[in-house]
């Protein structure tokens, strides 16, 4: 098959599963078996436009033309292919996990959940395979609109809430600054095709070049770099595999791609360095990342831990391609792959304790890594892995943004800051998520906390183990995230 | 040739049509007719837009009286598209109707409604089509009286008071603008608008000719519920019977818009209208609108007196686009004419729908009624994210051309106004979606309905299906662009050539 029909049928194939999905709401067993032949498929063609990428085989796409010149058109490169290849495996890792939650949890609405997050995976595939800036901005949003009942999964006070910060965060940031920004450079260069080394070199005035980017950086809301990162602790409330989804696979993600994108292929790091954006803007990611993980040592609620991680690990990305050279660009690619990885190890883990815990507080879990051993390790490699440990795939990404900050050009000053911030940045890793499976696995079991526990259901534990491998193999063979993300940022 | 005719039998067809469906006494041949009547002239407006699209101009001599002394119907692309809006949406209008009338109208009543509504729609087709003045005065008129009594029909008795308000004002509109034609009568003697616009430069009392300019656009601006002078609006559209506030929502302030584009950019030309006050005023004003408009509507607790604020913001963006004077304005003003038509039918259809079922559509009388109709309330948020300017829809198409045109322009302050429309839209739409979904659903308050009757437990197909139907263009129209960009295009164009599109 050629690349385009395989492009088209990623993108369909899950709207599709959606369909059938949500007729079977009388057959949950059916309708599980369709989730995963329909997550298991898409990981198949993926893999084939992979394929079809390394020969060389690219072709574009052109739904339609609603505007002269800003078309809705799709192609595949080096970048969106490795997003593709993420999200699509850990799909299928999810979903398997989800059948063990969702029915242990007693979840209601259950055939909602699996239709829209097939909804919602469609829609991750129009964002990786956009061609330009129009395309990705429309999916964009219809991402932030497929995952809004999945917040509000509940229904309840506290989830319709959350569902509004949601909302009015994501929204309120893409069409009051992401859009603005767009339009300007829509405005500046007459064209919103996604070219290598950018578009804006000499066509936007230099002195525009920094606020357009801080658009860009703030109306990216998804990317939750600080202060536009309210959304994530508050979309908390939704049953773990759409935390798993959101923080690891697509909302995030979505996020940050597009940043990368925008900088590698709408700006150009060139045009970025010369101008200067970059000495100042990288505040923004630096402070991101240090004050959301102090804040995220004051959180004893686990899955809000792991959401403040979660801000604190995606500025390392915005950071990255922030830095605007060969090493930090690729870090932070890599780093995608690399932290989508380990996070969805950590959630799985803190649902699978939730399940058979019941216990949403980390205070509570001293002792409980001796009645769950599995549960804990899987915590306890995905916190190695991000936190950047050998013998874990998290490695790599923050050896090449510790390079990238030496090769940055600014201000010395900057420059040795960006570097303390990682260094110190990991060692708060450790003192807010390696504290917790250490407790567990050492502390001392409170008095009344003699409970029966035992390992979540099978399918949770197979779902955890897949991605906790995934984290240890990628150390030694770090393919072909690697080569991906080599080739996104070869221009430089 | 053909099309020289369809642009009289536009007019006549409902006219003869109205008087015989008044003295028919059963409901359902009434509506029947209608329907026909309705779809024959979309029909006929699609045939008519296929042959000016391109720029030629059709003109059908009323009599055989040669133009300026005779009454002519002139039209090229610019009444063509409004046409085919005021004939789409009443075609919708008319299909969605049925039910929906046999339960809000008393029986004995429902001929003389579809009589009422085909005259309103006659009055509304006729502003468009024709090419004098006076003659657009007239069916001004015809449209106004009919509204008023459509409104009037409303169950609710304050739909009286709103209907006398509207009456009150809408005359007053009519009346400035009926004086304001004469005083341009007076200084030209002539009332065939291409004339007009060949004679009124050379006119010797220019202050004859600036007063008939601000009376004419005060009227028009009146009609077409132009911030400050939207006052009528709110409470005829949210009183008015369900069918009547689709169809009034999606046509009448929008052919008082298409009044205004022609009398400033046609009868008189942009380079008197750039030497006034007006630009800069509708600017500010759209501005205004849109803030105010949207602010009222975040404020309402009922669903159709929030849509009717909305109404008055969207118009805001419409005024704003015209205030520019560029053609990227006004291009984007045509297209959100379009637009709005659409999305605003679709979203006061869903309002019918609840009103069908609930019986009333204020907000704590509709909590957790989204959850009973999946379909309508999915069908509703498509519309309603249009209104936001999603991307993929129509209203982002509209927004997006505008914020072009005031980027051009540098119009800063219209630019973050525009995106801040967008983001109180999104405050009132999700505060519809969540009563509507959120909210737990109480027992409902149905009155006015007999026990047992089946309207509480489903949706006519017919209603659902017309919702569906526009929701769908919704989408369709926001990417596919073609028709309504390309004609809003070529009319701008020839309102902008140097001849002022005169033959």
């Amino acid at each position: 098959m050629s690349t385009s029909t395989l492009m088209i049928i990623a993108m369909l194939l899950p709207l599709f599963g959606a369909l059938v999905i949500s007729r079977l709401n009388k057959a949950p067993n059916i309708r599980e078996v369709i989730t995963i032949i329909t997550s298991a498929s898409l990981l198949g063609i993926v893999i084939a436009i992979f394929n079809q990428l390394s020969q060389g085989n690219v072709e574009r796409i052109v739904l339609a033309e609603p505007f002269n010149g800003i078309a809705i058109a799709f192609s595949i490169e080096s970048l969106g292919m490795m997003f593709a290849l993420v999200a699509s495996s850990l799909w299928l890792v999810t979903s398997i996990y989800a059948i063990g939650y969702m029915r242990a949890h007693h979840e209601k609405h259950q055939t909602r959940f699996y239709a829209l997050f097939a909804i919602a995976i469609a829609a991750v595939m129009a964002i990786c395979f956009a061609d330009n800036l129009f395309t990705l901005f429309l999916f964009y949003e219809v991402l932030t609109l497929s995952t809004y009942p999945l917040v509000t999964h509940s229904g309840d006070e506290k989830a319709k809430k959350s569902g509004r910060i949601y909302l009015g965060v994501l929204m309120g940031s893409s069409i009051g600054l992401f859009l603005l920004g767009v339009l300007l450079v829509w405005h500046f260069t007459g064209s919103l095709e996604f070219t290598d080394g950018g578009i804006v070199d000499g066509k936007i005035p230099a002195y525009w070049i920094a606020p357009v980017y801080a658009l860009f950086i703030l109306g990216i809301g998804k990317a939750a770099v600080m202060p536009m990162h309210k959304w994530l602790p508050a979309a908390m409330v939704a049953p773990t595999p759409v935390s798993a989804l959101l923080h690891a696979v697509a909302v995030v993600k979505a996020g940050v791609f597009a940043i990368l994108k925008v900088t590698l292929l709408i700006f150009g790091p060139d045009t970025i360095v010369e101008s200067g954006a970059n000495h100042w803007l990288i505040w923004l990611p630096m402070l991101t990342i240090l004050l959301a993980s102090l804040v995220a040592m004051t959180k004893d609620n686990l899955k809000e831990r792991l959401a403040y991680s979660t801000i604190s690990q995606l500025s390392y990305i915005v950071l990255g391609a922030m830095l605007a050279n060969s090493m930090g660009l690729l870090g932070g690619t890599l780093h995608i792959a690399m932290h989508a990885f380990g996070k969805i190890s950590l959630f799985f883990a803190a649902g699978a304790i939730l399940v058979t815990l019941h216990k949403t507080k980390i205070s509570e879990l001293s002792g409980m890594g001796r009645k769950m051993p599995f549960t804990f390790t899987v915590f306890l490699i995905g916190t190695l892995s991000i936190i950047g440990l050998p013998p874990f795939g998290g490695m790599w990404s923050k050896w090449y943004l510790a390079l990238g900050t030496i090769d940055f050009t600014g201000p010395d000053f900057t420059r040795w800051a960006l570097l303390g911030t990682l260094m110190l940045s990991s060692l708060l890793n450790i003192a807010y998520l390696a504290v917790i499976p250490v407790k567990a696995f050492f502390g001392k079991i409170e008095l009344g906390q003699e409970i029966k526990a035992k390992e979540a259901p099978l399918p949770c534990l197979v779902g955890m183990a897949i991605p906790a491998i995934i984290c240890l193999i990628l150390f030694f063979y770090p393919e072909p995230f690697y080569s991906l993300a080599r080739a996104a940022t070869l221009s430089l | 040739m053909i099309e020289q005719q369809l642009s009289i039998l536009l007019v006549v067809l409902p006219l003869l049509a109205a008087p015989i469906i008044a003295v028919i006494n059963r409901s359902s041949i009434a509506w029947a007719m209608t329907l026909s009547v309705t779809v024959c002239c979309l029909i006929m407006s699609v045939w008519m837009l296929s042959g000016v699209v391109d720029g030629s101009v059709i003109h059908y001599e009323l009599g055989g009286w040669a133009p300026p002394w005779g009454i002519e119907y002139r039209i090229d692309t610019l009444n063509g598209l409004v046409a085919l809006i005021v004939c789409g949406i009443a075609a919708a209008t008319a299909l969605y109707a049925k039910r929906s009338v046999e339960q809000e109208i008393p029986k004995h009543q429902i001929p003389m409604f579809y009589c009422a509504f085909l005259l309103c729609f006659l009055g509304l087709l006729g502003i468009c089509l024709t090419g004098d003045i006076f003659n657009l005065f007239v069916f001004l008129e015809v449209s106004s009286l009919s509204s008023y009594a459509l409104i009037a029909m409303g169950r609710n008795r304050k739909a009286l008071t709103a209907s006398f308000h509207y009456l009150v004002l809408g005359t007053l509109g009519a009346t400035f603008f009926l004086i304001g034609v004469g005083l341009a009568y007076g200084a030209t003697g002539t009332l065939n608008m291409a004339d007009l616009s060949v004679r009124l430069p050379q006119a010797v009392d220019t202050h004859l000719v600036n007063t008939a300019f601000a009376l004419i656009v005060v009227g028009v601006a009146l009609k077409a519920a132009i911030y400050p002078l939207h006052l009528w609006l709110p409470n005829a559209y949210s009183f008015a019977p369900s069918v009547v506030s689709i169809f009034l929502s999606a046509t009448a302030t929008k052919v008082a818009i298409y009044v205004l584009i022609r009398c400033l950019f046609h009868v008189y030309s942009v380079e008197y209208v750039t030497n006034t006050l007006l630009p800069q005023l509708l600017i500010v004003m759209g501005g205004v609108a849109v803030l105010y408009g949207s602010m009222r509507a975040i404020g309402q607790t009922g669903m159709r007196k929030m849509l009717a604020y909305s109404s008055v913001a969207q118009i805001g963006y419409m005024i704003m686009g015209i205030g520019f004077l560029t053609e990227a304005g006004l291009t984007a003003s045509l297209i959100h004419l379009f637009n709005h038509a659409l999305m605003k039918a679709a979203l006061f259809m869903a309002a019918g729908l609840f009103i069908y079922r609930a019986n009333t559509a204020t907000f704590e009388n509709i909590k957790g009624l989204g959850r009973e109709m999946p379909w309508t309330f999915a069908a509703m948020v498509i519309a309603a994210l249009s209104l936001i300017g999603v991307p993929g829809t129509v209203g982002f198409v509209s927004k997006w051309q505008l914020l072009q045109a005031a980027l051009e322009e540098n119009h800063w302050p219209m630019v973050v106004i525009i995106l801040v429309g967008s983001l109180l839209a999104i405050i009132y739409v999700w505060k519809l979606i969540e009563v509507l979904y959120f909210q737990p659903r109480e027992k409902m308050r149905v009155t006015g309905v007999a026990s047992g009757s089946e309207n509480i437990g489903r949706s006519p197909i017919s209603m659902a299906v017309t919702l569906w139907i526009l929701a769908l263009s919704c989408i369709y129209f926001g990417i596919n662009t073609e028709l309504s960009m390309d004609t809003a295009k070529s009319a701008v164009e020839i309102l902008f050539a140097a001849d002022g599109g005169q033959r």
